[in-house]
């Protein structure tokens, strides 16, 4: 646990303070977490990633119905397995932090709630996410009418210039209507 | 006949017909380029769907839109003036109108993916370049700003605010632009947008390293500043470290670890409480640091010395505050109205101080008002800026659905439970087109019984609300909370408006027909008492009182759910004891420190109550908005009304002759008022402090006219918000022209590629007509 290799050199370190929002002690306390999730064989390199299954198990995460979309949104990976390396632990952090602007958040929230990965919240996205929301049991779900009316409802208001999908500009200025919504985007280690 | 023919051949049927400035030759010939020239993109999953998705919102929006055209009248476009289909002859319309083709083209879907809109939210190149021309503006408006002197390059005012047009290159190109931008920003600056910018560690590492090696190379001369931008650069770092001293205060992370479980179990709502306490513990410590140092220590360093202090210490004073602490440092009747002479250092090298404790009494007290007035002003003005919103569009829908989730919230079954409650939120939503004699002990004792029975009141009274709450019915849950709120901001302002003029208007001012010596300590006592007894039925209602109705509701009434934690009361409950704080410093200058020690125990009680008994609420909290409530009540009502209070005893009411600082004076405002008069005398160096006091201070047309600019700037500021809705209408209207506009554009665009496939058949078609005609 306190070998050299599992530390963060200096230079690295400031780097990331520079780079994200957060501060020197919350990117020890994420260095500390994930060299936890990382098998204890690849501990002492520095680019290792993470696999899905394995970020899911951390308690920040393992409830959260985005959980998955978190990890794909956050993930450089090639393969687009949603496996994370630190750097991409950093920017998930660095998003959900305090400090992060609300412009930041509510370009990630954008991205985590398109569903199909197109650039705009269209009928399917809108509905997967209304799904996530109200959970995973039969009884919670909303009735396929009631689905229609309310997508057309969130549509009617959110769609400024009417092409029947929201896009980027169109849902920062929802967001921005919301003074919760920084409050709400929030993960704290 | 001519109609029905010209609409085969034409699918998109014109009804303007040829004087439509929309020629068909025309808008074929202008999309062909994109058509070749859409590369050879292939198209994903993602997009497939898409194709599917976007017919049938295309034919939804059209039915909507149609029916919008009935009603408007229609607009005057060709392409809405066709699609009116007041033919009643043709109910074929419908299914061969272009807009409500089932299956865009290959080449329109890749246009339509590509579309700046569409890849602003997902693609690594449209980011760069949208920041690219970011930066840009702000190189431009800092160069402006700091080299107005040396105008040789860009600071001419033409340029200024003006968004260079950077000539449509490729990826590699807007990324050395956004290098070489980055390079000419400041520091800070450069810091800050590589922070905002929404890409991947390993890209912003990248251009960061672009950007400082670049700049290292560039000549001195470049690198000089200006006077102006020295100065400014002073100032940010001045601000910087203030601000890395405030993150340094919260790095110190008091209760980081319970406010995290609080927040994971119960919500953001919740936590809006204990954040609350957390600020009002920075307000009394504030305070208890100011007047500690400037009151506490300089008296007790120097006790007066005919004080007979005659009572010994038995336990009751804890609770009464009276006995063997009146004659203590605690209240107000121990200050001196003397100047103390303290001499330290031996032989030739005594040093004297002098320390005037009347004056210290004063400007201590009025200062730390007027600091803590600042701080609480700011943190409000900043809040509702927050919360305000220029605009108020109709409906709150969509705001809801992507605000709604609380990614604080950790622990499985609050998880489950907040996706029960927007399911209910969102099911309703749909529902519906919410006073002696000789000092003794027993006397003493006897003096309790005020603040037991206020405190009583305090507590039963708004539970009594909640009853009667509970057999209105109410349009809404938030009108329900706002009434809860309000009747017991009533209630208390109330209890503490008659307290005040119990205190200040009756004991004040006829002190000695209660045969008392010294008023002030009384009063002093008095609060302290108060405050005790609040804190102590708070102890009581939340160990006994919460546990007993969570045991009540399970067993006598049978419900399946623990009660649920009343945010709003408890945090009213927090404001009037801030209050009595307040009311009670100019009496008690220790009174804070006590306040202090109730914050931090109530904070581990609240949090061991919350734990144990209660249940995660069924509607969301708006925390946001409340937490602007909260800071508002503490302002107004509370601090206000304090400030009022002392300010009146400051100014009005005459002090005690026989205790405390003040004693000997008409009134407490008047030492302040005397030491400036003798300033000149004493002090000719600080003449001018008279002067200035005499011309403004107790001058009225000074303040009147500081009143009537304020006034006339809050005016001008109000105009300014209403044209700024304007304006937002207008551009909304402008949007949604826009969204018509490419539309139009996106189904010509289809057509033109059909009539390119669609040619053979027909011409096949009408070879075999030819063919059967000639035969």
């Amino acid at each position: 646990m306190g070998t050299t290799a599992s530390q963060l050199p200096k230079d690295l370190l400031s780097e990331y303070q520079e780079l994200t929002f957060l501060t020197k002690q919350e990117i020890l306390l994420a260095h500390n977490r994930f060299t936890e999730l990382l098998a204890k064989e690849d501990r002492s390199s520095t680019s290792q990633r993470v696999p899905l299954e394995k970020v899911l198990t951390m308690p920040e995460l393992k409830s959260n119905p985005f959980r998955k979309r978190i990890c794909h949104v956050f993930s450089t990976s090639e393969a687009k397995d949603g496996s994370l390396t630190f750097e991409d632990f950093l920017d998930l952090l660095s998003a959900f932090s305090d400090s992060a602007t609300l412009e930041i958040k509510s370009h990630y929230a954008f991205r985590i709630f398109d569903f199909d990965d197109d650039g705009t919240l269209d009928r399917g996205d809108l509905e997967k996410l209304v799904n996530c929301l109200t959970g995973e049991t039969d009884d919670t779900r909303l009735t396929p009418e009631e689905m229609r009316q309310l997508i057309s409802n969130i549509l009617e208001e959110s769609d400024i210039d009417k092409d029947g999908t929201v896009n980027l500009s169109e849902f920062q200025h929802v967001i921005s209507r919301s003074p919760d919504f920084v409050s709400s985007f929030k993960i704290v280690l | 006949m001519d109609r029905r023919v010209s609409f085969d051949s034409n699918p998109h049927h014109m009804e303007a017909g040829p004087e439509s400035p929309w020629d068909e030759g025309v808008a074929h010939r202008s999309f062909s380029p994109l058509i070749e020239d859409s590369g050879p993109r292939p198209i994903g999953h993602g997009e497939a769907l898409e194709m599917a998705d976007l017919a049938v919102e295309e034919e939804e929006e059209e039915e909507e839109e149609e029916q919008e055209e009935e009603e408007e009248g229609g607009r005057d476009n060709p392409a809405f003036l066709a699609r009116q289909s007041d033919d009643p002859g043709s109910s074929a319309t419908r299914e061969t109108n272009p807009l409500v083709r089932q299956r865009w083209s290959a080449a329109t879907q890749r246009v339509l993916c590509s579309m700046p809109s569409r890849t602003m939210g997902r693609a690594q190149d449209a980011i760069i370049s949208r920041y690219c021309s970011r930066s840009e503006q702000l190189r431009l408006r800092r160069q402006t700003q700091t080299s107005i002197r040396d105008s040789d390059r860009s600071a001419r005012p033409s340029i200024r605010g003006y968004r260079m047009e950077v000539e449509p290159e490729e990826e590699e190109n807007k990324k050395e632009q956004l290098v070489t931008n980055l390079q000419s920003l400041s520091a800070a600056d450069r810091m800050r947008m590589l922070r905002a910018m929404p890409v991947s560690m390993a890209e912003k590492s990248e251009l960061r390293k672009l950007a400082c090696n670049l700049k290292s190379g560039l000549p001195l001369s470049h690198r000089e500043v200006s006077c102006h931008s020295r100065l400014k650069y002073c100032t940010a770092s001045a601000l910087s470290a203030w601000s890395s001293c405030l993150s340094f205060l919260q790095s110190l992370q008091l209760w980081q670890v319970a406010l995290k479980r609080v927040s994971g179990r119960f919500g953001t709502g919740v936590l809006s409480y204990f954040l609350f306490l957390k600020t009002l513990l920075f307000f009394n410590a504030l305070l208890f640091v100011i007047t500690g140092f400037f009151l506490v220590i300089p008296q007790a360093a120097n006790p007066p010395r005919h004080e007979a202090g005659n009572a010994s210490f038995t336990g009751l004073e804890l609770f009464t505050g009276g006995g063997y602490f009146t004659h203590t440092v605690m209240f107000y009747g121990y200050y001196t109205n003397s100047i103390t002479n303290t001499s330290y250092g031996g032989g030739a090298a005594t040093r004297h101080s002098t320390y005037n404790i009347t004056l210290a009494y004063f400007f201590t007290i009025g200062i730390a008002f007027f600091i803590t007035c600042i701080i609480l002003v700011y943190s409000m003005s900043k809040s509702f800026g927050r919360s305000f919103r220029i605009y108020k569009s109709q409906g709150n829908l969509a705001v809801k659905v992507f605000c709604v989730w609380d990614f604080k919230v950790i622990k499985v079954s609050s998880v489950k439970l907040q996706s029960e409650n927007i399911c209910t939120q969102l099911k309703d939503n749909q529902q519906k087109a919410s006073s002696r004699t000789v000092s003794s002990l027993q006397w003493e004792a006897r003096m309790l019984a005020l603040p037991v029975m206020v405190s009583a009141i305090n507590l039963l009274l708004p539970s009594f609300f909640n009853i009667v709450a509970w057999m209105e019915e109410y349009d809404s849950p938030s009108v329900r909370i706002h009434v809860a709120i309000f009747r017991n901001l009533m209630l208390k302002v109330n209890v503490l408006g008659v307290l005040c003029y119990h205190w200040l208007g009756r004991i004040a001012v006829d002190g000695q027909s209660l045969s008392l010596e010294c008023w002030e300590s009384f009063v002093g006592q008095e609060l302290y008492r108060f405050l005790l007894m609040d804190f102590i039925f708070m102890v009581l209602d939340t160990l006994i009182g919460e546990f007993l109705w969570k045991l009540f509701s399970q067993r006598v009434l049978r419900r399946k759910r623990k009660p649920v934690f009343d945010i709003a009361r408890n945090v009213l409950e927090l404001i009037y004891g801030q209050t009595l704080a307040w009311l009670g410093v100019l009496f008690m200058p220790l009174l804070p420190a006590v306040q202090i020690i109730k914050l931090l125990l109530l904070f581990y009680m609240k949090k061991a109550s919350l734990m144990v008994n209660c249940q995660v609420a069924r509607k969301p909290w708006r925390a946001s908005q409340m937490s602007t409530l909260f800071i508002t009540l503490l302002c107004f009502p509370s601090f206000l009304g304090a400030a009022v209070s002392v300010t009146y005893t400051m100014w009005t009411l005459k002090p005690s002759s026989k205790c405390g600082p003040f004693r000997g004076l008409q009134s407490m405002f008047l030492s302040g008022k005397h030491w400036i008069e003798q300033l000149q005398e004493s002090n000719p160096s600080l003449g001018w402090l008279t002067w200035v006091h005499i011309s403004l201070v107790e001058n009225p047309i000074f303040l009147f006219s500081v009143a009537g600019i304020f006034l006339i700037v809050t005016y001008f500021y109000t105009q300014v918000v209403d044209g700024q809705r304007k304006i937002i209408s207008l551009l909304q209207e402008q949007i949604e022209n826009e969204g018509q506009d490419k539309k139009f554009l996106i189904c010509r665009l289809q057509e033109a590629h059909e009539r390119k496939h669609t040619v053979s058949p027909r011409r096949r078609q009408l070879r075999s007509r030819e063919d059967s005609g000639t035969d």
